[in-house]
């Protein structure tokens, strides 16, 4: 079995896919006649995909016993959070052009930049309280309590998705059924006697 | 003479291009087909099988017959060719917007007729090379502004729709005009999904569909209209969003009843039958008040109208814009 260091070297690859799509992109040639809306594009879907990835740590704990999924959670996470920043950023700065009242306007009216707005937030305390040193001052049972946002903050970005989709349904449904999937096994190790639960 | 394996011409294949015949052949046979073409144009309905047909493969190929330049161009820098043919919407062959580019080759666009039918004289078919052939063909540089919130300036070459309706001799009773495209679904890749309910269908109000703007577009860049652009013919309706602009068309029907419209069907919250270009009404899930120039870093503020304001405001004086959206 790889080392964690090991591990965490090679988490980083997902953790900087965006960067690395994005490059190849711009090499390739890879961009449509309207490469913002790519960008834009491509920065939330990674957000999505990483969020998601996080959220599979534990499954494979619960499901296989493995150890090491949960010691990537806290690079995937962050590198979920980054991403949505910048997703964030690109939208308003570069899309919009810094401008104001489309930001108020969106937040008042646009459903699905709403729940893509609060899920960004949601993530925002859980990637303030990602150090170590952190975790020990709150202790595991705040902090486990405070980390359970992640939860509405993947449906909220779910959503965020779904919601933006015009009638091509495919790629929100399978993230939607991901997302289902994820949460639902934990649910049923939940609902489990403890004893069956693997260590 | 070019050979076809110049860079230029693979270039324009790429791109779902016919190159222009004088590119390929000598000046004479150049001259030659045109001029057949128009005789062409002069004949009968379709009755005539295949050597017509065979015909009109050629005619596809021999490229557009001469177009003088039209009224209504804007002076707005055009968008590069290359943008307007490699993004699309053109969802009979992909959702996505580089789909319609690398499917063009699903869509054959001869042989091809439109048939006209409804509350006019005498029911009509036209073989779409007599269709092309029938008025002359004129270069018009419209704004295209897509309900997504970009938009394009493409010097479309066809003729005014008005032409082909008052050939065909409407009755009192036609109120709008309803247009169909294509239904192929063995054919287009993207019709073997249900995105929208097939086949695509749009229409005008009459008046709307008689404006000297509307037109019927069989070129652009000065060549024939390129697959994924809807070819063989289209139509332009600049001061409307993009989707309306139906292309790929095979039937045109006059009519009392307003005609189903497609994108009104799969979300009628959304898209209305006028879809008239407005700043001031936002589609429920973005903002209408901007767009993106293809080629522009900056977004722009959108034009009531598409910036046809004047020529178009007093068709709906009264109405309210919010609610007939």
């Amino acid at each position: 079995m790889l080392s964690t260091r090991s591990l965490r070297k090679l988490t980083l690859i997902p953790c900087l896919g965006p960067g690395i799509e994005l490059g190849v992109r711009a090499i390739a040639d890879g961009f449509s006649p309207n490469p913002i809306a790519d960008i834009l594009n491509i920065l939330g879907w990674w957000t999505l995909v990483l969020l998601l990835v996080t959220l599979v740590c534990t499954p494979l704990k619960l499901v296989f016993g493995w150890s090491w999924p949960p010691r990537l959670r806290k690079m995937l996470g962050l590198a979920a959070f980054f991403w949505g920043l910048v997703h964030f950023g690109f939208y308003y700065a570069i899309d919009q052009g810094l401008d104001f009242s489309v930001i108020l306007d969106d937040l008042k009216s646009r459903k699905f930049i709403i729940v893509g707005f609060a899920s960004l937030l949601l993530m925002l305390p859980l990637a303030l309280t990602s150090r170590s040193s952190t975790i020990r001052k709150m202790g595991p049972e705040r902090w486990n309590r405070l980390h359970l946002l992640v939860y509405p903050a993947a449906i909220l970005g779910v959503l965020h998705f779904v919601w933006r989709v015009k009638s091509d349904y495919r790629e929100p449904i399978i993230f939607t059924l991901s997302l289902f999937v994820l949460l639902g096994i934990r649910l049923l190790y939940r609902l489990r006697p403890k004893a069956k639960t693997a260590t | 003479m070019p050979n076809r394996a110049d860079p230029r011409i693979l270039r324009q294949r790429q791109l779902g291009l016919e190159p222009a015949l004088s590119e390929l052949t000598s000046e004479a046979d150049y001259k030659n087909r045109r001029q057949l073409l128009r005789t062409l144009g002069k004949g009968a309905l379709i009755g005539a099988g295949a050597p017509v047909l065979a015909l009109s493969r050629t005619a596809q190929a021999a490229g557009l017959p001469p177009f003088k330049p039209g009224p209504y161009a804007t002076k707005e820098e055009r968008t590069a060719m290359d943008d307007a043919l490699s993004y699309n919407n053109f969802y009979e062959l992909g959702t996505s917007k580089s789909d319609p580019k690398d499917n063009a080759h699903h869509l054959k666009p001869r042989p091809w007729i439109v048939s006209c039918g409804g509350e006019i004289k005498k029911g009509a078919t036209f073989d779409i090379d007599k269709l092309i052939g029938m008025f002359p063909l004129e270069e018009r540089i419209y704004r295209l502004r897509c309900v997504e919130a970009w938009s394009m300036v493409i010097p479309w070459v066809g003729f005014p729709l008005a032409s082909l309706l008052k050939r065909l001799e409407p009755t009192s009773k036609a109120k709008y005009v309803a247009f169909e495209t294509i239904n192929d679904s063995k054919m287009l890749p993207g019709m073997q999904r249900s995105v929208l309910d097939w086949p695509y269908v749009e229409g005008l109000r009459i008046d709307e569909a008689m404006h000297p703007l509307t037109m019927l577009a069989v070129g652009m860049y000065g060549r024939v209209l390129p697959n994924q652009n809807g070819a063989p013919v289209r139509l332009v309706v600049p001061w409307k969003y993009g989707f309306k602009s139906i292309k790929s068309i095979v039937k045109i029907t006059l009519q009392e009843q307003q005609p189903p419209t497609s994108w009104n069907q799969s979300a009628p919250n959304e898209y209305g039958f006028y879809s008239n270009v407005n700043p001031e009404v936002d589609h429920p899930r973005w903002s209408q008040k901007k767009e993106r120039r293809i080629g522009d870093f900056l977004r722009r503020t959108t034009e009531k109208w598409n910036g046809y304001g004047k020529e178009v405001a007093s068709l709906y004086g009264g109405l309210d814009l919010k609610k007939n959206f």
